[in-house]
């Protein structure tokens, strides 16, 4: 019942946010041009090219989480081994890629990645939108082994010493008693950080790649029509707001479930 | 031999060109950058807080109507690329305000890319500042409160001498996590062609032809920037350190 | 127990009833407190002792009756609760010191900020009442780093600071340990012997039965029973009195 009240109240703002913008834009489409009428089905023929541009942005999003995560939860581990070397290695590399702006990191990525490498005497293209996944997958990683290390050393030390006097290798009791227990505390900041990275998506319509905000931009330029500016760019918003508030959402119940149980 | 003959001679011997040591088109443009990107950065962060605050008040205040618009303005902020608000109002919204009259006798708009850049990243950055003082607020104990108004403090006194300040404690870390991803999200500014760092070091590079070189110096630059910052803001935490608690 | 050091009644509280909702919490409460007097509170967890104490300092508004501090109608809607606050000063069972602040800003802070006293005659009155509750030497401590019950003494001392006519004590001992509980009654003790008027919300039979002049025993909301401590403690009327200490003695 509660999250069905959560997600009611989600609508109603976006409803609320949708209807604003497109009672502004009618209103000024009406003293702009007398095509007033045809703003709604100007936005309806858009609206499968810039869906489908949005659906890259999703694309983007899964494989950069994942890769992110993949590589964010060893580089976290490392983060709090005995070995001195391995730890400050890993505390490095966690800052370095957690700290550099999103977009300086995509751009990086993009100039510096070949466009194609040779892999048994072929050369196989390395597209843009793969460079970008990986530019975004970059501060995902180190997002993800702070939320990782914090998760772990939120954990009682007197887990590990138990889990030790029962005789359990430390490998065992990082996977076997740590993690598990970790794991529901390092969710909600996880599941945060996926929606902020699918928010940081549209960066890559910056270094060209073709996303959803492309297709609103080249929408534009081919209606040629500035009534048409806000009811596209509002669409686009609207399509991330209803993916993401969702998220955000279910973030919080979780972070409140466990404020109780704790 | 002075320092810009070495760097001139770094690149001539080594192809290490570091342009904006030797020349000062190049010096010039970068060190606006930086200035730039520290001005987004610094009024941002302190209209956002402002934001915050005004918008953490009227959540805890009694107009439904006020309460239930500032939840919508900071949901829709918080659930939407922040790149998108940019060009929303840099594009959408700009046509709709009256332009301004320059010497020249043209019509310019009144709020310049900068100007909206500032707008957008407070707005962004204050819809997450409203959360972050909200729960704050939330985590003084109205105890603290009630001994405050029971040694004769009002309503004010108690929230400017008590609880204010006690929530601002609490709150500070998140703060300061949100503004050190304010001054990274002010690259978006570069979206709408604000010479800040970034769309200046670009610059640099697409001229200088030194991609490898620039991406480094401007890399480094904002890590040192948000290194700073962090630094300065660890002082002020151990400064307003509470001794014996968590905060 | 003697009353001739009693002087005028300071607090008269006459029919009051509180509510939360449906739910009735006092009901036909019926005091009076004498300058100089010492009355403690005692009875069953629940019996709406501390809500009493909070009706007192307006904290809490009342339902039905009166309530006469110093002369003034706590039960007014026109009421300024700050003046109230002013002659009653309020110790809590959870100290609630302001963390942020040292000891001796603690004490500092209300005359300074609520009386607008000048702060060095402020600061000069602290430290002579820190030194009072033996806190002398802590003056630059903060909250934190301090024992439950050298900041019960603190709170104290910051209660004291605003030269309050009464002090309520509601249940200050019940978070401490036995080593620090024992501080913080001789205390009390102390300023009670000076001639300060307290009234204590206690579960500690001994320390009332020691210090009270009046004994009121509440149970279920009213009070059910009161008088001398020697007339309580030793010869009760009610059966619901004698189960009651039958319970914790």
């Amino acid at each position: 019942m509660f999250e069905t009240k959560l997600t009611a109240r989600g609508v109603a703002i976006a409803f609320a946010a949708a209807a604003f913008v497109a009672a502004v834009s009618l209103a000024h489409a009406e003293t702009a041009s007398p095509a007033a009428a045809s703003i709604l089905s100007l936005v309806v023929k858009w609206l499968p090219l810039i869906f489908t541009g949005f659906l890259l942005n999703l694309l983007v999003s899964v494989l950069s989480m994942a890769i992110g995560t993949v590589a964010g939860v060893p580089l976290g581990l490392a983060q709090i081994a005995r070995h001195r070397v391995v730890q400050r290695c890993a505390s490095a590399v966690t800052q370095f890629t957690r700290n550099a702006p999103w977009l300086v990191l995509l751009f990086l990525t993009m100039f510096l990645l070949p466009f194609q490498f040779r892999l048994f005497g072929q050369s196989i293209p390395f597209p843009a939108w793969i460079k970008a996944v990986i530019g975004l997958a970059i501060p995902v990683m180190g997002n993800v082994s702070e939320i990782v290390r914090g998760g772990v050393l939120s954990i009682p030390r007197a887990q590990w010493e138990s889990a030790e006097s029962l005789a359990f290798s430390p490998t065992q009791t990082v996977f076997k008693i740590i993690l598990p227990q970790a794991l529901k505390r390092m969710l909600p900041p996880w599941m945060n950080l996926y929606a902020i990275l699918a928010m940081a998506t549209p960066l890559i319509a910056i270094v060209g790649v073709q996303d959803g905000l492309t297709d609103v931009r080249g929408a534009l330029v081919a209606e040629n029509r500035t009534d048409l500016l806000l009811p596209l760019y509002a669409t686009l918003l609207a399509m991330f707001f209803i993916y993401c508030y969702p998220i955000a959402m279910a973030t919080r119940a979780l972070e409140r479930r466990a404020e109780v149980k704790f | 031999m002075t320092i810009v003959e070495a760097f001139k001679h770094l690149n001539d011997a080594y192809g290490i060109n570091l342009s904006i040591v030797y020349d000062p088109f190049d010096r010039e443009r970068f060190v606006h950058g930086f200035l730039m990107t520290l001005l987004l950065s610094i009024v941002s962060m302190a209209l956002s807080i402002v934001i915050g605050l005004v918008g953490a008040w009227l959540l805890g205040g009694r107009s439904r109507l006020l309460k239930g618009a500032t939840t919508g303005f900071v949901e829709a902020f918080r659930n939407t690329p922040p790149l998108i608000q940019l060009l929303f109002f840099f594009f959408a919204v700009s046509p709709f305000l009256p332009g301004a009259v320059n010497s020249a006798g043209q019509v310019t708009p009144l709020i310049g890319g900068v100007g909206w850049a500032i707008i957008s990243l407070s707005l962004y950055a204050g819809a997450l500042n409203v959360e972050i003082f909200r729960s704050g607020l939330e985590a003084v104990p109205s105890a603290t409160r009630e001994a405050a108004e029971s040694l004769g403090y009002t309503r004010l006194q108690a929230f400017r001498h008590v609880v204010f300040p006690l929530a601002f404690r609490i709150s500070l870390s998140a703060l300061n996590n949100n503004m050190v991803n304010l001054i990274k999200t002010t690259t978006l500014a570069y979206a709408i062609g604000v010479p800040e760092l970034l769309y200046a070091s670009a610059a640099i590079w697409s001229e200088s032809l030194n991609v490898r070189e620039m991406m480094l110096v401007m890399l480094a630059t904002y890590l040192l920037l948000i290194a700073g910052y962090t630094g300065i803001m660890n002082r002020v935490e151990r400064a307003l350190r509470m001794p014996g608690t968590d905060v | 127990m003697d009353h001739h050091k009693l002087g005028a009644p300071i607090i008269v509280i006459k029919g009051v009833e509180k509510r939360f909702g449906e739910t009735v919490v006092l009901r036909e409460i019926d005091m009076v407190v004498h300058r100089g007097e010492t009355v403690c509170i005692i009875g069953p967890s629940g019996s709406g002792k501390s809500t009493l104490l909070r009706c007192i300092n307006a904290l809490a508004p009342i339902n039905k009756g009166s309530i006469l501090v110093d002369g003034v109608e706590v039960n007014d809607p026109k009421l300024d609760k700050l003046a109230v606050r002013r002659k009653v000063g309020i110790v809590f069972q959870q100290y609630n010191l302001f963390p942020h602040k040292t000891a001796l800003q603690n004490v500092m802070m209300a005359p300074v900020t609520v009386l607008k006293q000048d702060p060095r005659e402020v600061e000069a009155r602290a430290r002579a009442l820190l030194k009072r509750v033996r806190l002398e030497d802590k003056a630059g401590s903060y909250p934190g780093e301090l024992s439950g019950g050298q900041q019960q003494r603190v709170a104290i001392a910051r209660s004291l600071a605003m030269n309050p006519l009464v002090i309520l004590f509601d249940e200050v001992t019940a978070a401490l340990d036995p080593e620090t509980k024992k501080e913080v009654l001789v205390t009390i003790r102390e300023l009670a012997a000076d001639g300060m008027t307290c009234i204590l919300v206690t579960h500690e039979m001994a320390f009332a039965r020691e210090i009270a002049d009046t004994v009121y025993f509440t149970d279920g909301g009213v009070i059910v029973e009161s008088g001398p401590p020697s007339q309580i403690f030793q010869a009760p009327q009610n059966p619901r009195t004698r189960a009651f200490l039958d319970l914790v003695l």
